[in-house]
């Protein structure tokens, strides 16, 4: 089998899928090129991360990371948000096959994305060099 | 659970006879055909007997099958016997299409490294290519014209027998990867004026890890394995006689029925296009009518094809797609985009191939279960958010 049981549960059961109409922050990240988008919408309260939900274009391992990094931020600081690695999310979805590690490093792109557009709205200080562009570029967009 | 098989270009399922066939030389028949002794002897006579076979299915002599470990093989061995034909005469031009298969694309890519010139034609829109543009490609130093019988991804049949009558009145050696036609359109290699042609037998429900390359009479064949005196010296390894008898057994077979399946099938094909059509923003890939009696392929947009493979599997449908994701690179299908899909598009594809064992009953499951998929993995697509709300264009109308 291509992908661990945790990938194709959450590729079959994927968690916080859709969209928060009224969303504190929005990221998106990808391209349809390359063949996978995510755009991951986050509500936040008080600095915690109250929900988040998640639109996904991509292939399998692409909508279960997804899955996962929503999981995984949902009712934390925002401050463990921007923490979240690719390499966690790889490993609590107990591993991505080498040409699906990509879609790991997206999911979290992607969820940095949505704070960094939180902080954006809200004229909150952040510092830039957390936001620097990604260097595993996996397809030539 | 029901499991509807609509993989047929990936591989067969076996035919009874062919396993028959099989297991009947496995228990009794395994002696080395190069042995002298009876049981040797009785595998040599089985041996020739599946040659005699698979050169009628084709309207070729027996002495002029080679048997092979499959179609790659084969059409390596094509390639590489033309190109030092070629070579001799100081010819070191091939002429190919941009939709082959990899088993000839990268043989010519190592031809190009030891100096060949490798033209790859288009195939337009359609997937088809005209014999006008393979006259413009010949020149006088063209040693090979190497093209597909039958795409196989999107099924579409070349002009074949147009294409040997040129190649025969240039002086030009014609090869043909047959992998996907053989069993399912009638070929004949004399009429079509066909100098060599790549089979393989588990596309036809024989065994996997055989086939066979015909070499008409006369063209010195180059071999890739030394080592023996089999297949006339031009590929050594004591044959793999159970697949070799089990193939026969299945061409043959296959032959004899191929009016019969070829109109069941296509009746089969053209209700599952139909169907599928009926999805907004879909396409048919190739051409409607010159393709493979059992080829569907389709492009969703606003989604991407393993998804739909993996959740196709859950319902018990086995398909296949030419998504970066199921190929294992970061492009979509060479094929895909030598038709013209955008990249965006191209990962959307769905290729699903039927064969005389798949049902009508089977087509109506499909078209039941593969639009509720697509719809949900738009209603998940922030693509298609994008397509619908209008902010970005359809690129199929």
């Amino acid at each position: 089998m291509l992908y661990s049981e945790k990938v194709m549960d959450h590729f079959r059961n994927p968690r916080n899928v859709g969209k928060i109409e009224d969303a504190d922050g929005v990221g998106e990240v990808g391209n349809a090129k390359c063949g996978d988008i995510m755009k991951i919408y986050i509500k936040v309260e008080d600095g915690i991360i109250s929900d988040v939900k998640f639109n996904t274009f991509g292939c399998g391992s692409a909508i279960a990371s997804s899955s996962m990094a929503t999981e995984m931020i949902k009712g934390k600081p925002i401050e463990d948000a921007l923490a979240l690695s690719n390499k966690a999310v790889v490993e609590a979805l107990d591993g991505l096959p080498p040409v699906k590690l990509h879609c790991s490093v997206l999911a979290e792109e992607a969820v940095r994305a949505a704070v960094k557009d939180y902080y954006d709205r809200n004229g909150i200080e952040y510092d830039k060099e957390l936001f620097k562009e990604g260097e595993t570029p996996h397809c030539e967009g | 659970m029901r499991y509807v098989y609509a993989d047929n270009a990936a591989t067969t399922k076996m035919s009874e006879s062919a396993l028959k066939v099989m297991i009947e030389n496995l228990e009794e028949e395994y002696g080395n055909p190069s042995s002298l002794h009876t049981v040797g002897q009785k595998a040599a006579v089985k041996l020739q007997n599946a040659r005699n076979q698979v050169a009628a299915c084709l309207g070729a002599k027996p002495n002029e099958i080679y048997f092979t470990s499959g179609g790659s093989e084969a059409d390596n061995q094509a390639i590489l016997t033309a190109a030092a034909i070629g070579a001799k005469k100081g010819k070191k031009h091939l002429i190919s299409l941009a939709i082959e298969h990899h088993a000839v694309l990268h043989t010519l890519e190592r031809m190009k490294k030891q100096g060949f010139e490798v033209t790859l034609l288009d195939v337009g829109e359609k997937g088809i290519v005209s014999v006008d543009a393979v006259r413009a490609a010949i020149r006088p130093d063209t040693a090979l014209v190497t093209i597909m019988f039958a795409n196989n991804e999107i099924g579409t049949i070349q002009p074949i027998a147009e294409i040997g009558e040129l190649c025969r009145e240039k002086g030009v050696i014609f090869h043909t990867d047959a992998v996907q036609a053989v069993g399912h359109l009638a070929i004949d290699v004399e009429a079509m004026k066909i100098d060599m042609l790549s089979l393989s037998g588990h596309k036809f429900h024989g065994p996997k890890g055989v086939g066979a390359l015909y070499v008409r009479k006369g063209i010195p064949v180059t071999n890739l394995i030394e080592g023996g005196a089999q297949e006339r010296g031009k590929r050594a390894g004591t044959e793999n006689i159970p697949a070799i008898v089990a193939m026969a057994a299945a061409m043959e077979e296959a032959c004899a029925k191929i009016d019969e399946n070829s109109a069941y099938v296509s009746a089969l094909r053209d209700r599952l296009i139909e169907g599928l059509s009926k999805i907004p923003h879909s396409r048919l890939n190739g051409d409607a009518k010159k393709r493979l009696p059992g080829n569907v392929n389709f492009v969703f947009e606003g989604i991407e094809g393993e998804s739909l493979l993996l959740l196709l599997d859950d319902k018990g449908i086995a398909a296949s797609s030419g998504s970066a994701c199921t190929s294992g690179s970061l492009d979509p299908s060479h094929v895909l985009l030598a038709i013209g899909l955008p990249h965006e598009v191209a990962h959307g594809s769905l290729r699903l191939t039927l064969c005389e064992y798949n049902t009508e009953e089977e087509v109506d499951y499909i078209v039941k279960t593969v639009p509720e998929i697509v719809a949900y993995l738009r209603d998940m697509s922030p693509v298609w958010e994008g397509l619908v709300k209008g902010e970005s264009d359809y690129v199929i109308q």
